[in-house]
């Protein structure tokens, strides 16, 4: 294959984007978070995120959270066009602290669990997911 | 309202008093998430379900807030604790603000 001055400026325009993206989606998730949480310093531990390793189709991921003594959980796909997925609000007769559900991704990217747990404090947790085929149309 | 929306909800028939009990939900919905765009690349409008609880005999068990990432058909599945008989009621809130309600009653053994 031989690269024509097309293909060279294409190859430019995307390399260019991809380094773009990943800075303001990632704003966008901070701010999400810094939202939910209000500042408050987030620990590491206290949060579990099962998610697939890779998802040959991303517009069924199943994923369950877990958090004991949480009273709620937020939920972000980084790499979505919107990153917001869910909170899971826990109300007095919540047997535990899970949930699963089946959420889409774009692509691959990580997907982040931040829990607030019942003593003020929070915890954070993300796991990759390889995304086959995206789950956004298109 | 979005067509052929049916909810589907799995509850144990009878459990013991103070068990934890698994709740099963499905609702058909086509989940559209506004970022899809038609043959003539008209943008699709967002018409989702945003919300979902569950309660129990009027107390919460389960409060989600929903964006367009759910996917199709959203599921739930999550535990509660039964401390009496009583019943479970599920609802989900469409975008266009039509709810979706279920009932599912629990008995004491």
């Amino acid at each position: 294959m031989s690269l024509t001055r097309r293909d060279t400026f294409g190859l430019a325009l995307g390399a260019l984007a991809l380094t773009v993206l990943p800075f303001r989606a990632n704003a966008s998730v901070d701010d999400m978070i810094a939202e939910f949480t209000g500042g408050a310093d987030i620990g590491d531990s206290g949060v579990d995120l099962t998610a697939p390793e890779i998802a040959e189709n991303g517009n069924t991921v199943p994923i369950s959270v877990d958090a004991p003594g949480a009273s709620e959980i937020l939920v972000l796909a980084a790499g979505n066009p919107t990153p917001a997925v869910a909170t899971f609000a826990f109300g007095p007769l919540a047997g535990s602290r899970m949930a699963s559900t089946r959420i889409r991704l774009a692509g691959t990217q990580e997907v982040i669990a931040v829990a607030k747990l019942e003593d003020g404090t929070f915890a954070r947790t993300a796991k990759t997911v390889k995304v086959t085929i995206g789950g956004c149309g298109g | 309202m979005a067509s052929g929306v049916k909810p589907r909800v799995k509850v144990p028939k009878s459990a013991s008093a103070g068990e934890v009990v698994t709740l099963k939900t499905l609702i058909s919905h086509p989940m559209e998430s506004g970022q899809r765009k038609d043959k003539d690349g008209n943008v699709i409008p967002r018409s989702i379900i945003n919300r979902f609880t569950c309660d129990f005999n009027g107390q919460n068990v389960i409060d989600v807030k929903m964006e367009p990432a759910i996917s199709t058909n959203p599921y739930f599945e999550f535990e509660a604790l039964v401390p009496e008989a009583g019943e479970f009621t599920f609802t989900w809130y469409d975008d266009d603000g039509s709810t979706y309600t279920d009932t599912k009653p629990i008995e004491i053994v």
